[in-house]
């Protein structure tokens, strides 16, 4: 890497992130699982086929509307198992705690962990507390590791996508990242969004039993969002992607506070929805079975994988026009004006 | 405004059996990203042409303006805050970003307001606010000014290299290095300027202006009218943006601008020294001038990245895929030049949206730069 130190950057998962990775990160510790590179690892033990993963949040503020960095810690993790076409078992929770807290905080902290813990149906199995110097941490910082059980004849990889195949969003954009940056520092404006933070296993799990075959890929659109999470399908399955930006679900609250801060809500961050990639022939019952689950009521067709274009993300733009859809580079800036 | 399709409709109609290429300079950096976020620059027929003009306040900071915002931030250990966009502009030597990364205090806010309050907060240290931005944005700024001195804060200043647009788009047009058709007028300055800021250009030079908005519908109905103007051999200056705009600006706004500031003639990436065409704090102000308040600092001679043709592209004489360096060593992630960083820079909306389609770049692109 020619940047000789980390940038803030590097956690954005955009490009940054990717090459502090693919350079820094994946070569020493080279091993056929690791190379999956999915948000989940598939491991065999012992005839049990299990997805394990793991995640670290250091969300800022630690509290935000709709939840917590306690609500993030379980629904980050289980997602990552579900989105694997995994059932999430148990979790570890390593805590790093900084001098001077206050406990009551952590308590509801821990009240919002055990909350969307028992909804996913997870059990936090072990556990670890560190505590360091005032000033060397942002209060809290949690991380979580999910192991899970993945369903018997289903396989949703990245690389599965092929062309033809209906790509389905569970629901709106841009509401969880909009919901947490409204509460930062410096900039409260109002807004009645809450973070859309669920455990998604409950709304794929019936798509996955009806349909193990057809539901070809699985991914929530975390960090970098949706454009990030689709320009990772079209890389892995050398396929191309058409969305049409008319019939992508957006609150007017989000597309407003994009507008005013430059941000693009196909990048920003959400934690309870889900991209269903699914053949063609069963995307209306997709459809149908996800509007019947309270977390899928706004799911909506939003485009088709494609053998044209291999590799690029394009969007048909409201007005008829087109353009190509790139990860994000890291940290997405707010602009001046 | 009037739907898209429409706009487009009579667009096309205007560019029936036209003989010379129309070429039409949108000012603003956000008009640029509207262009191509909305694919509006893909569906505009291809004797319209667009360039991008020099109304993106990141990419015209020049470099020694954040070699001297790093400098304050290591030299005299001030707590520098700044708009996001300005974080990952390249310096001579280092980005805020990267100064950051080793060490020197750089806070990114929302508003100048953010950066007194944390003034007030930190009595003990400095803290500077990075003054850049149009007219759009320096009233926020000279408010602020004047609530410090109001609140008697005294370790918060301002470095300032606010400018102003009208002289920036005279220098273009005496230069004459490209041939411009017709200026699409930024909408938001006008908000606060009025658009008769802009009245000089049809009068003086027989350019046809319109201010627009920033939907596609507005920006299509702005080219519309251009080319209006242009087939009925008009050059008048015209709003488009009606919901917003008027000939008149807000004389709250300019009042206070004219209280805190006075004009002073600043260097523009690209452009270089321009008489009048930026803005500096009156001398009553003098205490919260981060330039006045610390001098002596060591500074790099300013150094302009090899190579890098953003002065170029801000003036409108090559497009962003013209420059060598564009997708080769500089990208959003590794910007070399500001027209990179901000997601208003012409470079980085080409980067972003301009693509590799086949067909899809030639028709934003047009035929050859430069006119």
């Amino acid at each position: 890497m020619s940047d000789d130190v980390i940038l803030l950057g590097h956690g954005g998962g955009g490009e940054l992130t990717r090459r502090l990775v693919a350079e820094v990160l994946a070569p020493p510790l080279a091993n056929p699982v690791l190379a999956q590179m999915d948000d989940a690892a598939e491991v065999d033990l012992d005839g049990a086929r299990l997805a394990l993963t793991t995640d670290s949040f250091v969300v800022d503020p630690l509290f935000f509307p709709g939840g917590s960095i306690g609500t993030l810690a379980v629904c980050g993790t289980v997602n990552d198992l579900a989105m694997q076409g995994a059932e999430p078992k148990y979790l570890t929770l390593g805590m790093i705690l900084e001098e001077g807290f206050p406990v009551a905080d952590l308590r509801r902290i821990v009240a919002d962990l055990a909350a969307a813990a028992k909804r996913a149906g997870v059990l936090v199995a072990a556990g670890d507390t560190k505590v360091v110097e005032r000033g060397k941490g942002g209060g809290v910082y949690l991380n979580t590791a999910g192991i899970g059980v993945r369903l018997p004849g289903v396989s949703t990889h990245v690389r599965n996508a092929q062309p033809g195949d209906a790509v389905i969003l569970s629901g709106t954009l841009g509401d969880h990242g909009i919901a947490v940056i409204s509460q930062r520092q410096g900039l409260s404006f109002e807004t009645t969004l809450e973070t859309d933070a669920a455990p998604l296993w409950e709304l794929v799990r019936p798509l996955l039993e009806r349909f193990p075959k057809d539901i070809h890929v699985l991914r929530d659109p975390t960090r970098g969002g949706l454009t990030a999470a689709l320009c990772d399908v079209t890389t892995a399955a050398g396929c191309g992607i058409r969305l049409h930006e008319k019939d992508i679900p957006i609150r007017p609250a989000v597309r407003g506070a994009c507008g005013l801060l430059g941000l693009d809500p196909l990048t920003v961050a959400n934690e309870g929805k889900a991209i269903v990639i699914c053949a063609e022939a069963v995307a209306a019952d997709v459809l149908a079975l996800l509007r019947d689950h309270p977390l899928g009521r706004d799911a909506v067709r939003i485009g088709t994988v494609t053998d044209k274009h291999p590799g690029l993300l394009i969007l048909e733009t409201g007005i008829g026009g087109e353009r190509i859809l790139l990860p994000p580079a890291g940290e997405d800036l707010p602009r001046i004006c | 405004m009037i739907p898209v399709r429409e706009a487009l409709e009579q667009i096309r109609a205007a560019t029936v059996g036209l003989t010379e290429r129309a070429q039409f300079m949108e000012v603003c950096g956000t008009h640029t990203a509207a262009f191509f976020r909305s694919g509006l620059r893909g569906l505009l027929p291809l004797n319209v042409r667009l360039l991008s003009g020099p109304g993106c306040p990141v990419c015209v900071t020049p470099v020694g303006f954040v070699d001297q915002a790093v400098a304050l931030a290591q030299q005299k250990q001030a707590i520098i805050t700044t708009f996001g966009d300005m974080l990952r502009v390249p310096g001579s030597d280092v980005s805020l970003e990267q100064a950051r990364a080793t060490g020197a205090a750089v806070r990114m806010v929302y508003s100048p307001e953010d950066a007194l309050a944390l003034a007030e907060k930190t009595p003990a240290r400095e803290v500077v606010f990075l003054g850049v931005g149009f007219e759009t944005t320096a009233p926020g700024v000279a408010w602020t000014i004047k609530e410090a001195r109001r609140k008697n804060v005294r370790n918060f200043s301002v470095l300032c290299a606010h400018k102003t647009m009208p002289q920036a788009m005279r220098a273009l047009l005496v230069a004459g290095d490209v041939r411009i058709h017709g200026f699409i007028c930024p909408g938001h300055v006008s908000v606060i300027t009025g658009a008769g800021l802009f009245s000089f250009i049809p009068k003086e030079y027989k350019i046809p202006c319109v201010v627009s908005g920033f939907e596609a519908g507005d920006l299509a109905a702005a080219v519309a009218m251009l080319l209006r103007q242009r087939n009925e051999g008009r050059a008048e200056l015209e709003i488009q943006y009606r919901r917003c705009v008027y000939m008149e600006g807000s004389a709250p706004a300019l009042a206070l601008l004219d209280e805190v500031f006075e004009p002073a003639d600043v260097a523009w990436r690209g452009l270089g020294v321009i008489p009048g065409s930026g803005l500096a704090l009156r001398a009553e102000f003098a205490a919260w001038d981060a330039e006045r308040k610390f001098p002596g600092l060591t500074l790099p001679a300013p150094r302009e990245p090899a190579g890098c043709r953003c002065g170029d592209v801000l003036r409108g004489v090559c497009l962003p895929p013209d420059c060598p360096l564009f997708r080769r060593r500089c990208s959003p992630t590794t910007p070399v030049g500001s027209c990179m960083v901000s997601s208003e820079g012409a470079c980085a909306a080409w980067f972003k949206y301009g693509g590799t389609m086949d067909g899809v770049e030639d028709n934003m692109r047009n035929p050859s730069a430069g006119g």
